[in-house]
């Protein structure tokens, strides 16, 4: 029953401060969906909110629903946890945890949720850097500190990390802004590798990212989904004069 | 202002800063200097090995006292590290306000508390209603002078632990006590030890809290709920009795009290020295 992200009137708060208004929005199952705009917009927020984690933060609170693959991540009784293990997220800063290897990073995941064998935890971490395309340059040095790698490798790493429970859902928040243009363009190409598995959403500063890896893109502003379309039309004919303004370099 | 200035003014400012620095370890050079002078001569195999001789005889050793202290540092550790590292757990990932705020300025004044009141504590406590005198007692009060400053510098650690690994944890859906005991803790692993070590070298050596828990005994060690000799008592009690034997064997118990601290440190650094740590 692969249906995607159905999102309804979606509302999130940090205290007192309202950061998201009614956003409603339905993303493709197996594909990429970017979510572009100003700082401050909310994007992060929303994409948070998908996994729920912005509740994490103290004060933050959210009303409405989200459908993730059929079920309903704020219904009554579902428990975080299990959501978070269905939904992967990247960060923005590659956050490898410093004490472990790159071997312990990639199963941690699995490993905290009681497995133990052996080869199974190796199989895993194999296919997960594998996925992560980062097999053949840790293959040799998987008993390495997961820091001790360059920041690029670190974010395929926590990529990786992420892969390794087999999540349905991939959630990226701004996942290249702290890599140079190399170790972009191989997580870019890792993205488009990785859609035919699974539903990815990708918060993105870089107009071009966007237009590069998604199939639909949304737009926000001020806390609000301006605009959500098929990724070329919204960047060759928005209909909405802010997305335009956007995407032109008029404001943000 | 000409170069030269420029450059005098260096000169002299980095040895004004070298002086304060070398002044701050010479305390500690001398104490150990005096130490060794002081109380080499007494440290040999029957130092280590022997009990003490009865008034009056020359030799023997202390070896209980060694054995003592050990029991009595394993005691205070056994109960004072976890609940302090646990405590400061606590203290550095409640949202709740008000408890934190109080526990933790309660730790701050337990901390200024004079370690004899902790013995009077402790005594009240334990020795009275027990009707004796013990190492459970003397453990007992050595853990409550530990646990403030476990405490503290547990929480600062943990507190160092940068928040985007929390969120790397529970992102990958393991729970938040998971998140906390397997991740957040052996990040702040090296700190941690390095308050552990602190807080226990600073029980090794006290004294005060000993007297009327601990009490000291010059046999073996016979059971928790006996009294035990303890190197700080055992150095106070020789330091101000009238035999010269005694008195270097008081130089050699404070030279092994030191040395036992220094081996308890070395071994710690050796053990968070290994590979990935965490912050420190």
């Amino acid at each position: 029953m692969a249906d995607g992200i159905l999102v309804k009137n979606l509302n999130a708060w940090f205290g007192e401060h309202h950061v998201l208004h009614d956003v409603g929005i339905a993303m493709a199952p197996k594909a990429v969906t970017a979510l572009i705009g100003p700082s401050g917009c909310g994007k992060s927020t929303f994409i948070r909110c998908l996994n729920r984690m912005h509740e994490v933060v103290p004060g933050a609170r959210v009303a409405g629903s989200v459908r993730v693959e059929g079920q309903e991540v704020y219904a009554p009784g579902v428990d975080p946890v299990q959501i978070r293990r269905k939904i992967g997220m990247v960060f923005q800063k590659p956050n490898p945890f410093p004490t472990m290897s790159v071997f312990d990073n990639v199963v941690v995941g699995l490993r905290l949720a009681g497995m133990r064998e052996r080869a199974v935890l190796h199989e895993a971490a194999e296919r997960a850097l594998r996925q992560a395309a980062l097999w053949d340059e840790v293959k040799d040095a998987l008993g390495k500190s997961g820091v001790s790698l360059s920041g690029g490798q670190q974010q395929r790493l926590c990529i990786a990390r992420a892969l390794a429970v087999e999540p349905e859902v991939l959630l990226m928040d701004e996942p290249c802004s702290a890599l140079d243009p190399i170790a972009t363009s191989r997580i870019e190409e890792l993205i488009l590798e990785l859609r035919s598995t699974l539903t990815i959403v990708i918060v993105t500063h870089n107009m071009q990212q966007a237009a590069r890896v998604s199939e639909a893109t949304g737009f926000f502003l001020l806390g609000e989904l301006v605009e959500f379309g098929v990724t070329r039309q919204l960047f060759t004919n928005p209909h909405d004069k802010r997305t335009e303004d956007y995407i032109t370099g008029r404001f943000g | 202002m000409t170069p030269g200035a420029r450059r005098a003014i260096n000169v002299v400012m980095s040895w004004v800063a070298a002086s304060a620095a070398g002044l701050v370890v010479l305390p500690l050079l001398l104490i150990l200097a005096f130490l060794l002078w002081q109380g080499a001569s007494a440290v040999n195999l029957d130092f280590f090995v022997r009990l003490p001789k009865p008034v009056g005889e020359t030799g023997g050793g202390m070896a209980n006292a060694i054995v003592g202290t050990l029991i009595l540092v394993a005691l205070a550790a056994g109960l004072g590290l976890p609940l302090g590292i646990l405590g400061g757990l606590y203290l550095a990932e409640s949202r709740d306000r008000r408890l934190p705020w109080l526990a933790r300025f309660l730790a701050d004044v337990l901390n200024g508390v004079p370690s004899i009141v902790i013995g009077i504590f402790a005594y009240t406590l334990i020795v009275l209603p027990m009707r004796r005198f013990s190492a459970l007692a003397g453990g007992f009060a050595l853990a409550v002078i530990m646990l403030p400053i476990v405490v503290r510098t547990s929480e600062e650690m943990v507190r160092l632990v940068p928040a985007s690994l929390r969120e790397a944890a529970l992102a990958l859906g393991i729970p938040e006590w998971k998140m906390l005991l397997r991740i957040v803790l052996p990040t702040a692993r090296a700190g941690i030890i390095t308050g552990a070590m602190v807080a226990i070298a600073r029980v090794a050596g006290e004294t005060a809290p000993l007297l009327f828990t601990a009490f000291g005994n010059r046999f073996w060690h016979q059971g928790l709920d006996q009294p035990i000799a303890a190197l700080p008592l055992q150095v106070f009690a020789y330091a101000i009795s009238p035999y010269d034997d005694w008195h270097r064997q008081a130089w050699a118990g404070a030279l092994a009290l030191i040395g036992l601290v220094f081996v308890v440190s070395l071994a710690a650094r050796a053990v968070t020295s290994g590979r990935f740590t965490g912050v420190r």
